[in-house]
């Protein structure tokens, strides 16, 4: 063999083996539940090292359990995702009203102010969200809103205006601007300018904003607990799976319940990849 | 929320040149069609962030309590700097700063460098590229309570397959409770268990961001460098070092602060999988527990602003950062 071929052989090999490493340590974890989540408790005691089961084995008995009603045994897991499905479209809604007029004005318009207005979303965006949980907890116990899902989505909607706001100026930033003024010399208002041209150009943008949005809202934990903790009937899929840990849920009907709300946002972020990716390492290949 | 990773970085793009600036009237309407249109947003956000940042001072530094939300009003507080007593003579507070540091220096440091060990071996084409890279980004992408319920089956000491393979492959004496186990003697020394187990945890979830960030910066590299490199005999190692590697130092150190900034805060994931115990009480967990275990919303808030002073540094040197790149006016 030849130096040279050999020296490929030896690099495609090691790079083999690294890209199995990398698959086994990224996906290993979710595989294994996914495997798991089709069979019987009794065989994962037994046989915790068996981890792939004949196709006689397959028992999807877990899943029906864990997205039954509770009247019937299950676990109510259908109408956790109801309640987030509910939520996660409100939030998205309101978001998207607020930050497009909100993005398009820092992005576009010359107004007094504009740069503290931008740092201002970006110190919110980082501010650390347990702390401002505390007087959030508070302040909406005082008017009587914790334990309803309007006083969530409330929540939800001021904490993912700044990351709405962030991605829809990447997106907004791309469209030239000479078109919108021609709009303008062509006598097309700010209102009509921002419906007629920025919207339908800013689509897809849009678009992967919202589904971000909407894996922000389905995956959000620590507000959902403080809220509606006492209210088994408006659980969230987060809260409900958590909760159920803790009580006495055999494993494989807790892992189909993870595997079932994993398969929403992973849908949507598949959907939207490249966008969303785009729009979340903007700034990356900068030096 | 920790799933709101995204980038805080923008290009400068849409910023208008000072030449352009428009005069007179139609500057006044663009400066007042500005703020009209930006007014919802800072609405939303002064409600959501300037009204409880104010509240949570005032908490600080009053005695209140959970059971005295009804009847809660401005001109009932009680001032008093007890809380910040009360916190600093808990023999718990400094471990659990000490907790914090660890955990969030642990996580952005393993993150950082599996990130970007991935992107390294992804960087070159190979057949089955597209799917490996949509792979690799599902820890992230995995709501943080199915992940954290997966790991719990994982290392479950009665049937989970860590245990399961230490046990029986290994060789190990008795199954380990990863999650409850402060630390393991090993041959006389104290080796710690819960957290590394739960900076692993985090370092998993977050290790894809990395990927990205470092992915992005490696496609703008010019290829020149590294052929030129080559040319003149350097072999890959080398090109590693000298090339590569020091044209990622910027978005490395990016990253380093972003990835601090949000390990210190974090709560769902300690939470989830230890609820504290184990020695892995992070300072965003000890919030929690003072206001709905402890249900005194003032040691609460001081915990709060105590964290939120030592993060402030950290956000001062983020801003300067954005600023010598120009992402920032």
């Amino acid at each position: 063999m030849r130096p040279r071929t050999r020296r490929r052989l030896i690099t495609a090999l090691l790079r083999l083996v690294a890209v199995t490493i990398i698959l086994a340590f990224s996906v290993g974890p979710v595989l294994y539940g996914l495997l798991l989540s089709f069979r019987p408790l009794s065989t994962i005691v037994n046989e915790p090292l068996n981890l792939i089961p004949k196709p006689s084995e397959i028992d999807w008995s877990s899943y029906a359990l864990a997205m039954g009603d509770e009247k019937a045994g299950g676990f109510g897991l259908t109408r956790f995702m109801v309640n987030s499905f509910v939520v996660s479209f409100a939030t998205v809604a309101a978001v998207l009203l607020v930050s497009i007029l909100g993005a398009y004005a820092a992005t576009r318009l010359a107004f007094r102010g504009r740069s503290a207005v931008n740092v201002l979303f970006l110190s919110i965006y980082l501010f650390p969200g347990i702390v401002l949980a505390v007087p959030l907890f508070v302040m909406m116990s005082r008017i009587g809103l914790t334990g309803t899902l309007p006083g969530l989505v409330l929540i939800y909607v001021a904490q993912t205006v700044p990351v709405a706001i962030y991605m829809l100026r990447n997106y907004f930033g791309a469209i030239s601007e000479s078109i919108e003024e021609a709009a303008m010399v062509d006598g097309c208002g700010r209102m009509g300018l921002i419906r007629r041209i920025v919207l339908p150009l800013a689509l897809p943008g849009i678009a992967a904003t919202a589904l971000y949005i909407f894996m922000i809202a389905w995956n959000e934990y620590l507000f959902a607990l403080l809220f509606l903790v006492a209210q088994r009937d408006r659980w969230t899929v987060a809260l409900g799976i958590a909760r159920l840990t803790e009580a006495t849920v055999p494993a494989p009907v807790l892992l189909a319940g993870s595997i079932t709300i994993t398969i929403p946002v992973l849908l949507a972020f598949f959907l939207a990849q490249k966008l969303l990716v785009s729009g979340l390492t903007a700034g990356a290949e900068k030096g | 929320m920790t799933q709101s990773q995204t980038s805080p970085v923008r290009s400068a793009t849409g910023r208008r040149e000072p030449s352009r600036r428009p005069r007179g009237a139609l500057r006044r309407q663009e400066d007042l069609q500005g703020k009209l249109l930006v007014a919802p947003t800072v609405l939303v956000v002064s409600a959501a962030f300037f009204l409880p940042l104010l509240a949570v001072v005032v908490f600080a530094f009053t005695r209140v309590r959970l059971i005295d939300i009804p009847r809660l009003t401005f001109d009932r507080l009680r001032w008093t700097t007890d809380n910040f007593a009360t916190m600093w003579a808990s023999p718990t507070f400094l471990p659990a700063l000490r907790t914090t540091v660890v955990y969030a220096v642990g996580t952005t440091l393993t993150s950082l460098a599996i990130g970007t060990a991935i992107a390294l071996v992804l960087r070159r084409p190979f057949f089955g590229r597209g799917l490996v890279r949509a792979l690799v980004l599902i820890p992230y992408v995995l709501p943080v309570v199915a992940a954290t319920t997966i790991w719990k089956v994982m290392l479950n000491p009665q049937y989970g397959i860590v245990n399961a393979f230490g046990t029986k492959v290994l060789g190990w004496e008795s199954p380990l409770a990863f999650l409850t186990t402060t630390s393991v003697s090993v041959g006389g020394v104290d080796v710690p268990v819960a957290l590394p187990t739960v900076i692993l945890f985090e370092a998993w979830k977050t290790a894809p961001l990395v990927f990205l960030f470092v992915t992005a910066r490696l496609q703008v590299i010019p290829d020149e460098l590294e052929e030129a490199a080559q040319i003149d005999g350097a072999g890959p190692v080398r090109i590693l070092r000298h090339i590569v590697l020091p044209q990622l130092t910027g978005v490395l150190a990016l990253l380093l602060l972003l990835r601090f900034i949000w390990s210190f805060q974090s709560f769902n994931d300690v939470y989830l999988l230890t609820e504290g115990a184990g020695g892995t009480e992070v300072l965003a967990v000890r919030v929690y527990s003072e206001l709905i275990t402890r249900a005194n919303i003032g040691t609460a808030s001081a915990t709060g602003l105590m964290m939120t002073a030592v993060l402030l540094v950290f956000l001062g040197a983020y801003f300067l950062l954005l600023r010598k790149r120009g992402e920032v006016g």
